[in-house]
């Protein structure tokens, strides 16, 4: 199965300084484990939302909306996508995550679009 | 050791069965690798991570869950293999050669953890994923030990993806760990000569995973999608292991591309849909640029394209076609010949054919498959009536094609496919009617 890790966005993260070089390198090296253990597909950090927009869909009109946006609880900061055999798995490889503040939610991916 | 109360609202982090299961799959390679270095006996290395499994299922309910299990599971395995070895006065040389590694790591718990994070411990792994696929061993244990060793998969998981007994599974596990231990398999990398020969071994067990999990040869389920996850995981754990051999990175491609067709494979009621007539929306676009990588990655080395290469090679065709009518045949033809080359065999003859058929039309794949059909190791082969039955319905032979496609699907074992060609038959019969009555 699959699962897409989303960080969520705190303070900060919508004006991010630049993190410290140990951050950096811990961050990397969990990188590197989870690539080594075959799980991590695909990953990455987003821009702050000052630099994204909405699309808003009702019945045939779409209205457009530039960021920034202010719900900050509502935003994502990044994203994982792994793969593992379980959500406990994927528990478990989040709780070494090398973080000491913030909240990530994982989140199962459909594998099958005919089971759903 | 220190202990942590686990904050989780749910209750699901303080489960420890389910904390210990995930934790096992993580560790449990690692683990075992780590104490086959320190006991050289992979069965009793097992034997040794499975006591000290139990004993966190005892310890942790009341102490909680431990910082960091990995280390936890490790030193409580490896107090376990020092007491082992002491009680073996015979294997007084072993004790010695553990009292060296002791000396070498002996230290705080910090070091435990060193001594799972150092890249050492990836040299323990490779030399643990050698022996679960050495040459001593039939190819049905080698696949039963990498899926329970590397894996870290239990013995009815494994039983369930093979749809044997779980006893069967068991057995055929214990015997292959005596079967290593008799026979003093060294754990090691092989060198020289032996290394290709060795690792090819090991990409044959992991291909094969894959395999069984793509199109099962037999049950109701014509996929086993986890199996084919629990293959490439491996896949991709050898890359990282070994990334100076193309062909790792061959099969990793072949694997991640054939992936991504999963979910077009088959239609809501599991009936297989075959490569030409899948909706090519439904590929998976992450999985086919990862085997796009691993592709460019295997065949940046110089030398020879190795058959996983060629293989992949093949598939990369077909993920970069946007519709099938675009899917350069005379390039697949080209690969099927420099794989018949490389690594000759009546099956990849049969691909060949069917390429040639697409690249240069019908009657000349049918030329190509009359040569096959006395071929001995194909007599059981369900595919080449299959395909025969196809051709011979695309030159208008609707006769033959029926009596052939009826032929494929008495000789599959699997359901799903079974209904696919007798529906194929009865359309050809059909098309036989109506051309008898035009």
């Amino acid at each position: 199965m699959r699962v897409m890790i989303l960080a969520k966005s705190q303070p900060g993260s919508e004006n991010p300084t630049n993190p410290t070089t140990e951050a950096v390198e811990a961050y990397w090296k969990f990188h590197e484990e989870l690539a080594a253990a075959g799980i991590l597909l695909a990953g990455d950090r987003l821009h702050p939302s000052s630099k994204g927009a909405r699309v808003r869909f009702e019945g045939t009109s779409r209205t457009v909306t530039d960021g920034p946006f202010t719900e900050a609880k509502e935003l994502v900061a990044g994203f994982w996508i792994w793969q593992v055999r379980s959500l406990d798995e994927a528990i478990e490889w989040l709780k070494r995550a090398p973080y000491d503040g913030g909240e990530f939610e994982i989140r199962q991916i459909f594998d099958q679009p005919t089971a759903g | 050791m220190t202990h942590s109360s686990h904050k989780a609202a749910s209750g699901r982090g303080d489960d420890v069965p389910r904390v210990l299961d995930a934790v096992w799959r993580i560790e449990s390679p690692r683990l075992v690798a780590t104490l086959t270095r320190i006991v050289r006996d992979v069965g009793l290395a097992e034997d040794l991570a499975q006591d000290a499994l139990e004993a966190a299922l005892r310890q942790w309910p009341d102490a909680g869950i431990p910082d960091r299990p990995a280390a936890w599971l490790l030193g409580t395995a490896r107090h376990r293999a020092i007491d082992a070895l002491r009680r073996r006065t015979t294997l007084q040389r072993k004790a010695e050669e553990l009292g060296r590694d002791l000396e070498l790591e002996q230290g705080s718990a910090r070091d435990l953890d060193a001594a799972i994070d150092d890249a050492a411990i990836g040299d323990d792994l490779l030399r643990l994923v050698f022996i679960c696929c050495h040459p001593v061993l039939s190819v049905d244990a080698r696949v039963a030990l990498t899926l329970r060793l590397l894996g870290g998969l239990r013995t009815d998981e494994i039983a369930r993806a093979f749809l044997v007994s779980e006893a069967t599974i068991g057995q055929r596990i214990v015997r292959a760990k005596r079967t290593l231990s008799e026979a003093h398999v060294p754990f090691e990398v092989p060198q020289g000569a032996d290394f290709a020969a060795r690792l090819a071994s090991v990409l044959q067990v992991i291909y094969l995973l894959f395999n069984e999990g793509y199109s099962a040869t037999s049950g109701d389920d014509w996929v086993r999608p986890a199996l084919c996850e629990d293959a490439l995981r491996l896949g991709r754990v050898l890359a990282g292991l070994v990334p100076d051999e193309p062909e790792v990175h061959g099969l990793v491609a072949l694997m991640e591309i054939q992936g991504s067709r999963m979910r077009a494979r088959t239609d809501p009621t599991g009936r297989p849909i075959p490569l030409l007539e899948q909706h090519r929306a439904r590929w998976d676009r992450l999985l086919i640029d990862r085997g796009l990588a691993a592709l460019a990655r295997a065949e940046s080395f110089e030398g020879p394209r190795g058959p996983y290469v060629l293989q992949a090679a093949i598939a990369a065709c077909h993920a970069r076609a946007r519709t099938s009518d675009e899917t350069d045949w005379r390039r697949i033809v080209a690969l099927y010949d420099a794989l018949a080359q490389s690594a000759p065999s009546p099956i990849v003859e049969l691909n060949q054919a069917v390429a040639v058929s697409m690249a240069y039309g019908p009657a000349a794949g049918l030329e190509l498959l009359d040569a096959l059909a006395t071929e001995p190791s194909l007599k059981a082969y369900h595919l080449l009536p299959a395909v025969r039955g196809d051709f011979l319905m695309k030159v208008g032979r609707f006769d033959e094609a029926a009596s052939e496609l009826a032929r494929a699907a008495s000789m599959t074992r699997n359901v799903p496919e079974r209904n696919l060609l007798l529906e194929r038959a009865r359309v050809a019969g059909e098309a036989a009617l109506g051309a008898e009555d035009g």
